[in-house]
């Protein structure tokens, strides 16, 4: 029972309850930084684990935290996760850190971050409350990805910049297409991942529309 | 002069944060069911916009900035503070104009009510303050980046929620219903604001 709860709660938030597709969580930052493989990875990485170690911090404390004056105390944690990350980035990746530009810090305000540490964490234990954050940042890590594969693929024919698709500059055959590596058709691989998502799952579907 | 008009021009539409820039998608997406809720939305974001830019432009460039302590003798920089300062601002002006909108303006208070508290987590607000930190705007130029960015916003969340009024309309497949067709219409729209990337201003 006790094993098959912690599968669920670290599962679950990956297909049954996407942070994204389902909860409309942490849209904004998914959908910048997925014109590369090596930009989507990172950033999954990071949000993994600022969600993951927020999510437990704030569980351990939880019993001290007042309530009015909660969502300070949920941001200063995260915060401090951020800048770390963000200083690690800087220090260690460059060149990344670079690309991602101003996103590192908007995991602050990512949705996901703080409707875990609201919605899970207040109320549960460090170790699910970790196990959650990573299955959270799973969730959201995995639709990173796809879209992420999609783009670099057949934007520019690459995959963490490794040619693939041979380009017509090059002499090959493949004409890449830059629709991809441009906003919009991110907002449509998204959509259309959804799509998908809610035909496997037919329950998640909206009624009212 | 006109360095600032075509700053405000290029925050407005050319570089629109919400759908250049995709910030601020979680709210755009879920407020923008019906036009009304929409405006009173947007104008919060205008209105937090406006001041928090260039607040959080104060403090960069006099206090986290490297050189600007150095007449107390500090001469690093303070920038990896930067995050955990512009978060506390913006909550504290969310705040404290919750505070005196409900004081001072009763009947505009309740109908912006409950997207204040929203705003603080909204990704447009501190995506502003960072994009003004990493250009490295002066103060002017804050203040008109902030005032243009929050109208670029609202204008469109507010053409996204008339939309989807229309959308009641169609006869949507039923996996794409909801969300799924926001995503593809919001995609529509940033096509279409595509075409003002290549002005030059």
């Amino acid at each position: 029972m006790a094993e098959a709860k912690t599968k669920d709660v670290l599962f679950n938030p990956v297909l049954k309850n996407n942070p994204i597709a389902l909860q409309i969580l942490g849209i904004c930052s998914a959908l910048a930084v997925t014109t590369k493989m090596e930009t989507a990875i990172t950033m999954a990485i990071a949000v993994i684990l600022v969600t993951a170690v927020s999510s437990a911090s704030i569980s351990l404390i939880r019993n001290f935290i007042p309530s009015s004056i909660r969502i300070i105390v949920q941001m200063t944690i995260i915060a401090s996760m951020v800048i770390l990350v963000d200083q690690v980035l800087q220090a260690f990746m460059p060149d990344i850190s670079r690309q991602l530009s101003v996103f590192v810090g908007l995991i602050i305000t990512n949705c996901i971050v703080m409707g875990r540490a609201e919605g899970f964490a207040m109320k549960n234990g460090p170790k699910m409350s970790f196990l959650d954050g990573v299955g959270n940042g799973l969730g959201y890590g995995l639709i990173l990805i796809v879209v992420a594969l999609f783009r670099e693929l057949f934007g520019s024919g690459k995959l963490f910049g490794v040619e693939l698709l041979a380009n017509v500059k090059n002499g090959g055959w493949y004409q890449p297409n830059g629709l991809m590596l441009l906003a919009p058709s991110a907002f449509f691989l998204i959509g259309l991942f959804i799509w998908g998502l809610r035909t496997m799952y037919p329950d998640q579907v909206e009624q009212e529309g | 002069m006109e360095h600032y008009l075509s700053l405000f021009v290029k925050a407005i539409f050319v570089e629109n944060l919400a759908l250049a820039f995709f910030l601020g998608m979680c709210t755009f997406l879920a407020v923008s069911k019906n036009v009304k809720t929409a405006v009173g939305l947007g104008a919060a974001v205008i209105v937090i916009q406006t001041i928090t830019v260039p607040m959080n432009n104060i403090i960069f460039q006099h206090v986290l900035k490297e050189g600007s302590l150095s007449m107390l003798g500090i001469d690093f920089g303070l920038e990896y503070l930067g995050l955990i300062c512009y978060i506390g601002t913006i909550a504290a002006m969310v705040q404290i104009l919750e505070m005196t909108l409900d004081r001072f303006f009763p009947t505009l208070y309740n109908q912006l009510g409950i997207f204040l508290p929203l705003i603080t987590v909204n990704c447009a607000i501190l995506g502003g303050t960072l994009f003004m930190v990493e250009r490295d705007y002066n103060f002017a130029e804050s203040v008109t980046y902030g005032v243009g960015s929050g109208v670029g916003w609202a204008m469109a969340i507010v053409a996204l929620a008339g939309i989807r009024e229309k959308m009641k309309y169609s006869n949507v497949p039923d996996g794409l219903k909801g969300l799924g067709i926001t995503f593809i219409t919001v995609g529509l729209m940033a096509l279409a604001f595509m075409s003002f990337s290549g002005i030059k201003l």
